[in-house]
């Protein structure tokens, strides 16, 4: 009898989060006079009205998922990547010197020196970060976000010169890429990256075992619980960090070259569409458990490209899609403190648990 | 001193004012020893909502107390989340800075680049005739007025008053001040509440007077985060954190003068750097880094060590910033 209620319980405490951000958002449709209903299906068709449409859900999903993976890496680390938007930018830099650098070369070639090319530069850019934490002691929060905006700005800078397009830099784009460079389609009604699908699968399926099965997932979750202890027990914290640092930049860099070398053509400023950012939500609202980032992305992805159409159809702005992704996040992290509460498990064993505090300008992943 | 750069000097107080009244509202909620993250939202949310009401009530003061609302309830989320619901800190606050900046730009979407109200200049009495000083620091609108009390009052009572010393024993030692006598989370509800309160009004000080109205991207995208970095860069000393927010806005305005220039030109090197256009946005979070760096624990002995033994000590003394030692944690009472 008991266990029945604390089950209805449970069910009610996992849907009310998500009610209450539905009731949340459609509170804010109506305020600016909008129809929520509407809204509702104009987003669902936006994203599920054809083929062509779902593929492009799924073109979202795809770098999506490997930014949101790359990160579960670094939270499981204790690690606020914040510097992943700037990760996907650099990567999608890297692919583009890539791809203007070898056109020649046959594309089963090319696209192989792409991928690499950017998984070292969201490596590197996140590499960075890395060693301003662990090195010099500045909290990845500040530098992920400096190096975001850098990452911004060189964009800016190479479209509206280097590699501005023929006809005249507008610091709109690049110029296009040669079509040989591309990330081949899997066909014409369905037009999906099938490379980057397959990386992204293979991705997934080696995190989710590292983090399970491995020394170095025992070292992140380690370091992630309380870096000091895990020093004074033996874990090389500091290269811990930045190894978690570098997996998930270049995990980034593969979603920003499948940005540029897929879903544009060409090299432009935001080219990421804040991905990186809609990763780190992702990973809160899954708790960062891994195996449920596929499924979450897969919503968020939907919610993302059905709002694109809005402007259009109903004069709304798609800022919505991430109201309603912001709000229902957050309301999730809430109700987890609810249903703390209400679960009583406040007691004594949890109070044991060593707070940190935030200390934004010091090193302590080395001695 | 020429009229130009007086003028110069003007706008840099200007300029720097959001940055300082922001900040010293994270000064006072870290000094608590919460964080609050959303600073970078809630400026833009505030900034929205304070235009966007006081465009349509007709009424800049309506406007202003919108904006100090938006900002205090955000940060009434984060020490509910935080004190009430034991979530981290930095997760609320990043969730809401990114559901801020989204809510403002769809609320706002009907009110970007429209003309609106906005706080007019009010040079003050007597002190405005003190030339140059008058020129540079009295020739403003009360925005810029309240932020020179407004650190005055917050050094004041953080290091002059009984109250002040409890405010940064809750940060510092909460259970040293609980033990004598003080109600730690109920305070610290109140100083990240204030605290929120005045980012709101600086969200107010951008949109009412110093970058006038609404667009998107908002015109002060990004300065939230750089307020963030300026409170670490003054050690949570309301004094060094107004310097480093008239530091941040010189640097800015010199950079935004040498694009207008179109690069810099300088007469030794022949730089002649057209590019430097774009690139001079970068100076700002790159200047962002290099501050965090000087007065990080391994910058400021790498610093110190460059300067002759004598004035060592105190130099490190100037530049040490030591963050409350709670900051970001829980209290409960056993």
């Amino acid at each position: 009898m008991r266990k029945n209620q604390s089950l209805a319980l449970q069910l009610a405490l996992g849907i009310a989060p998500i009610i209450i951000s539905l009731v949340i958002t459609a509170i804010i449709i109506l305020v600016v006079g909008a129809d929520p209903a509407e809204v509702v299906e104009r987003v669902w068709s936006g994203a599920f009205r054809d083929l062509t449409s779902t593929a492009r859900v799924v073109n979202f999903w795809l770098p999506l998922t490997l930014a949101s993976i790359g990160l579960t890496i670094t939270f499981t680390a204790g690690l606020w990547n914040i510097g992943v938007e700037g990760q996907i930018m650099v990567g999608a830099l890297f692919a583009t010197f890539a791809s203007r650098e070898f056109a020649s070369l046959p594309t089963a070639v090319v696209i192989p020196i792409e991928i690499i090319f950017a998984v070292v530069g969201g490596m590197l850019w996140a590499l960075l970060v890395g060693v301003l934490k662990t090195r010099l002691g500045i909290h990845e929060i500040f530098g992920g976000v400096a190096l975001n905006a850098l990452a911004d700005v060189g964009t800016i800078f190479l479209v509206s010169n280097a590699w501005a397009p023929a006809t005249g830099a507008t610091a709109q784009a690049s110029e296009r890429f040669a079509p040989s460079t591309l990330f081949p389609a899997l066909s014409g009604d369905f037009p999906v990256n099938w490379v980057v699908a397959i990386v992204t699968v293979i991705a997934a399926i080696v995190v989710i075992f590292s983090l399970r099965g491995t020394r170095w997932g025992l070292h992140l979750k380690a370091t992630g619980k309380n870096p000091r202890s895990a020093l004074l027990l033996g874990v090389p914290t500091e290269r811990t960090a930045l190894s978690a640092f570098a997996a998930c930049g270049a995990l980034a860099g593969i979603a920003g070259a499948h940005r540029v070398l897929f879903t544009f053509g060409d090299l432009r400023p935001l080219a990421s569409g804040g991905i990186g950012f809609l990763g780190l939500l992702v990973v809160l609202l899954v708790s960062i458990r891994v195996l449920w980032v596929p499924l979450a992305t897969f919503v968020f992805a939907a919610i993302i490209t059905g709002s694109t159409r809005l402007r259009i159809s109903l004069q709304l702005d798609q800022s919505l899609a991430g109201v309603l992704q912001g709000t229902l996040v957050l309301v999730v992290i809430l109700f987890q403190g609810v249903r703390q509460r209400l679960e009583q498990r406040v007691t004594q064993g949890d109070g044991d648990e060593p707070q940190q505090s935030f200390s934004p300008i010091s090193a302590e992943m080395t001695e | 001193m020429n009229q130009e750069l007086i003028n110069a000097l003007n706008s840099i107080v200007a300029n720097a004012t959001p940055l300082v009244i922001a900040s010293m509202g994270e000064t006072i909620t870290e000094r608590a020893g919460v964080v609050n993250l959303s600073l970078n939202g809630s400026i833009i949310l505030s900034a929205m909502a304070g235009f966007v009401v006081a465009l349509q009530a007709d009424s800049l003061i309506i406007g202003l107390i919108v904006a100090i609302l938006v900002g205090a309830l955000i940060a009434l989320i984060i020490s509910v989340a935080s004190i009430e619901l034991r979530r981290d800190q930095i997760a609320v606050g990043f969730v809401l800075t990114l559901l801020a900046a989204d809510l403002a730009q769809f609320l706002g979407q009907d009110f970007t680049r429209v003309p609106g109200p906005r706080i007019s200049k009010w040079s003050f009495p007597i002190l405005s005739e003190i030339p140059i000083i008058g020129d540079i620091f009295f020739d403003h609108d009360v925005f810029v007025y309240f932020s020179f009390v407004l650190v005055i009052a917050a050094w004041f009572w953080l290091f002059r008053t009984r109250g002040g010393l409890e405010h940064r024993a809750i940060g510092e030692r909460p259970e040293s001040a609980f033990a004598r006598g003080t109600n730690v989370n109920r305070m610290r509800y109140f100083y990240t509440v204030f605290g929120g309160g005045l980012v709101g009004l600086a969200g107010a000080a951008y949109s009412l007077s110093v970058k006038p109205g609404w667009a998107t991207p908002p015109a002060m995208q990004g300065d939230g985060w750089i307020a963030l970095a300026i409170v670490i860069f003054g050690g949570w000393h309301p004094f060094r954190v107004v310097f480093g927010a008239y530091l941040f806005a010189g640097l800015r305005a010199a950079s935004s003068a040498i694009q207008r220039n179109g690069g810099l030109d300088l007469p030794l090197v022949d730089v002649h750097v057209n590019i430097s256009f774009i690139l001079l946005n970068g100076l700002p979070w790159l200047l962002m880094i290099l501050t965090l760096l000087a007065v990080s624990s391994g910058g400021i002995e790498r610093l110190v060590s460059l300067l002759p033994r004598q004035i060592q000590n105190r130099m490190r003394n100037v530049l040490r910033s030591d963050p409350p030692a709670a900051l970001g944690t829980r209290f409960e009472a056993e």
